[in-house]
């Protein structure tokens, strides 16, 4: 991946009395695929629309390939937006939706026609040419509206929601098609979603917020693995948080019990969250393990098996490919590995953290 | 038939009636009326007496001051749609209630608000004299009923029009721009061809009522400009309803052309019927 593109430098945006965005500052690389991640109203949509130049942001710049842009128009920007419903223009055909950007850029009509083509197969719908935009299904608009941002070359593609109105098959198929996609054409992708799954499918980078506050930047495995602090944790995907105390380097008490982990520099005697993925929580026999509990809860997923056990006053979440019945005595044990230590939220920034969601 | 439909049926059995006692009969009569004489025999006349100068005429004028007070409070309501559509929800409702209150008040006494306004010695008169301006009489031409028409039916022109304009998603007018458009190409490509319906609706239900008004010419024509309107009146009045009859079947024919111009598949009308059935 590229040099910075686009580099949003302290952006604020209020509307009245409530701050959407506070100094949000944030890079996106070239040719990167950027995923903005969070719950709704955190903010997501508004950082797009201010790339795109559709809100103008309180303080703070916009600056696109080293050019400040925050004041262009979106018509004057290079780079294109595929927007949460799809937007098409409904009186037109589809041939004339995909023309729209060209013919205004004054494109001869043969460019026209090949590019109509060419994007056309990109996204698997050839010979939609004379079919009107709203005698189609949602993923057909969504291919459409997908269709008509990439003839025009944008350096980068702004995409909002786009599969957020699908079914869950289409969904999935939608997402392998949108990684082809930037593959063969090589511009940056920033994607918006309140789906971890999805962004984790998907990203080169995620950036998860919550409340207008970026929580954590890096790749998905970085933020699955470690999140930093427990609203990522409990964001992407499930996890058992619990509060604890850092005895010392490499052992922490949580539940009245002292576990080996891994994690050094907190201090000594210090409160801390615990994060432990559901997955990396071993059920032993009672005598193997840390601490004992009972099994409460037992649901088949599939894949796995997703049990609850109460133990020491906590209700764990487990998932497990062997399968416990509600009743039985367990053992909990975990590798130090997985054991997740974070720093309660003291600063402000931070205490907008985990409020809801 | 299935219950549903049965039962449909049954709900629109009052709508039913209502058409019938007040649509189809009343358009009976008018059809029998303006082909019959006052024997009751069949006649032609009624319809061809249209073409008698003093007929023609009237008509010719009514057409024309109707087309200018179309076009005019098209002018005037699509920007002024266009800028409401764009205010903040809050204001917005409270400008369109500014905008229907005057069709609360009754339409004679709008128009007779008008004649003291552009009559001799009227309020129009006493503030240009302050500019030094005297004779400047504007009452009882057909400039007069043009206002007259624009003032009274401009808020006809305004609500189907701000109804098409809000339904507009704010994105789709944002892709255009996304696209490389700006206000002009995104107003001609994008809105006006997407505010068509409510276009039409406004054409129709303004030029209607123009075309067939005979208050507006009687209270700001002074009586000396008849509009086809005004014949009409006066030989109902006359007691000659088969003359009546006969031309209102002939400005008919220019309402239904208009309806056709104006796209009648189109209208929002229509639509709505449309989305209905869906
Ligand atoms: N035009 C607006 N006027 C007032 N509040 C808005 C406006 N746009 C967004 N907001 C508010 O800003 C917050 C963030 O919105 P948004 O960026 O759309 O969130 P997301 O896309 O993450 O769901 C929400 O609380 C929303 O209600
Ligand atoms: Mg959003």
């Amino acid at each position: 991946m590229g040099n910075k593109l686009i580099d949003l430098q302290g952006i604020s945006k209020s509307y009245g009395k409530h701050m959407v965005l506070d100094d949000l500052n944030l890079y996106i690389r070239e040719n990167e695929f950027l995923t903005l991640l969070g719950p709704s109203g955190c903010g997501k949509t508004t950082t797009l629309r201010i790339i795109g130049g559709f809100e103008s942001p309180d303080t703070g710049r916009v600056v696109f390939d080293g050019q400040d842009i925050t004041n262009l128009p979106p018509n004057k920007r290079h780079l294109n937006t595929v927007f949460q419903k799809y937007a098409l223009f409904t009186h037109m055909t589809i041939a004339e939706n995909i023309a729209f950007g060209l013919k205004i850029k004054g494109k001869s009509k043969a460019y026209i026609d090949d590019k109509i083509k060419y994007a056309l197969k990109l996204v698997n719908l050839d010979g939609f040419e004379n079919r009107m935009a709203d005698s189609l299904s949602g993923g057909q608009q969504q291919r459409i509206a997908i269709a008509r941002a990439i003839v025009n070359e944008p350096k980068v593609l702004l995409l909002d929601e786009p599969l957020g109105a699908l079914d869950l098959k289409l969904r999935q198929d939608m997402q392998y098609e949108l990684i082809r996609l930037k593959n063969e054409l090589g511009i940056t992708f920033v994607f918006v979603t309140h789906d971890q799954e999805e962004a984790l499918t998907m990203s080169d980078t995620i950036v998860v917020m919550n409340q207008g506050y970026i929580q954590q930047v890096g790749t998905p495995e970085n933020i699955y693995n470690e999140p930093e602090n427990a609203f990522v944790a409990d964001f992407i995907g499930d996890s058992n948080i619990i509060p604890g105390t850092m005895i010392e380097d490499e052992l922490v008490e949580f539940l009245g019990t002292k576990f080996k982990c891994v994690d050094k520099g907190f201090g000594n005697n210090k409160p801390v969250d615990v994060v432990i993925r559901p997955e990396d929580v071993e059920l032993v026999t009672p005598d193997k393990g840390t601490i004992k509990g009972v099994v409460t809860h037992l649901i088949f997923k599939g894949v796995h098996y997703e049990m609850e056990v109460m133990a020491n006053g906590y209700e764990w979440l487990v998932q497990s490919t062997k399968m416990s019945p509600v009743g039985t005595e367990v053992g909990i044990k975990v590798d130090p590995f997985n054991i997740q230590i974070m720093n309660k939220p003291e600063s402000e920034d931070e205490e907008a953290v985990g409020v809801d969601e | 038939m299935n219950k549903a439909r049965r039962k449909n049926a049954l709900l629109a059995s009052p709508y039913i009636v209502w058409i019938a006692a007040f649509i189809i009969i009343p358009l009976l009569f008018i059809g029998y009326y303006g082909f019959t004489d006052r024997e009751g025999n069949f006649t032609w006349e009624n319809i061809t007496t249209i073409v008698r100068p003093e007929y023609y005429n009237a008509l010719g004028l009514s057409l024309l001051l109707a087309v200018i007070s179309t076009v005019i409070c098209l002018l005037l309501a699509y920007p002024l749609a266009y800028i409401l559509r764009n205010m903040n929800m809050s204001k917005q409702g409270f400008i369109v209630f500014v905008f229907i209150l005057p069709m609360w008040m009754n339409f004679l006494l709008r128009t007779y608000a008008w004649q003291a306004i552009l009559d001799i010695n009227g309020v129009l008169d006493h503030f240009l004299a302050m500019f030094g301006i005297t004779d400047f009489n504007i009452i009882n031409t057909p400039a007069a009923i043009v206002i007259g028409m624009v003032y009274d039916f401009l808020p006809f022109m305004v609500l189907p029009i701000y109804n098409v304009l809000v339904k507009i998603d704010d994105n789709v007018i944002n892709a255009a721009r996304d696209l490389g458009a700006n206000f002009w190409q995104t107003l001609f490509k994008i809105i006006l061809p997407l505010s068509k319906p409510g276009i039409a609706s406004g054409i129709i239900m303004v030029f209607v009522p123009a075309l067939t008004t005979f208050v507006i010419s009687d209270i700001l024509g002074g009586g000396k400009l008849l509009l086809i309107g005004n014949l009409v009146e006066n030989k109902v009045k006359a007691d000659n309803l088969n003359l009546g009859a006969g031309l209102s079947l002939v400005l008919m024919i220019f309402i239904i052309i208009n309806m056709l111009f104006s796209n009648g598949d189109d209208t929002d009308v229509n639509t709505v019927k449309k989305e209905v059935k869906k």
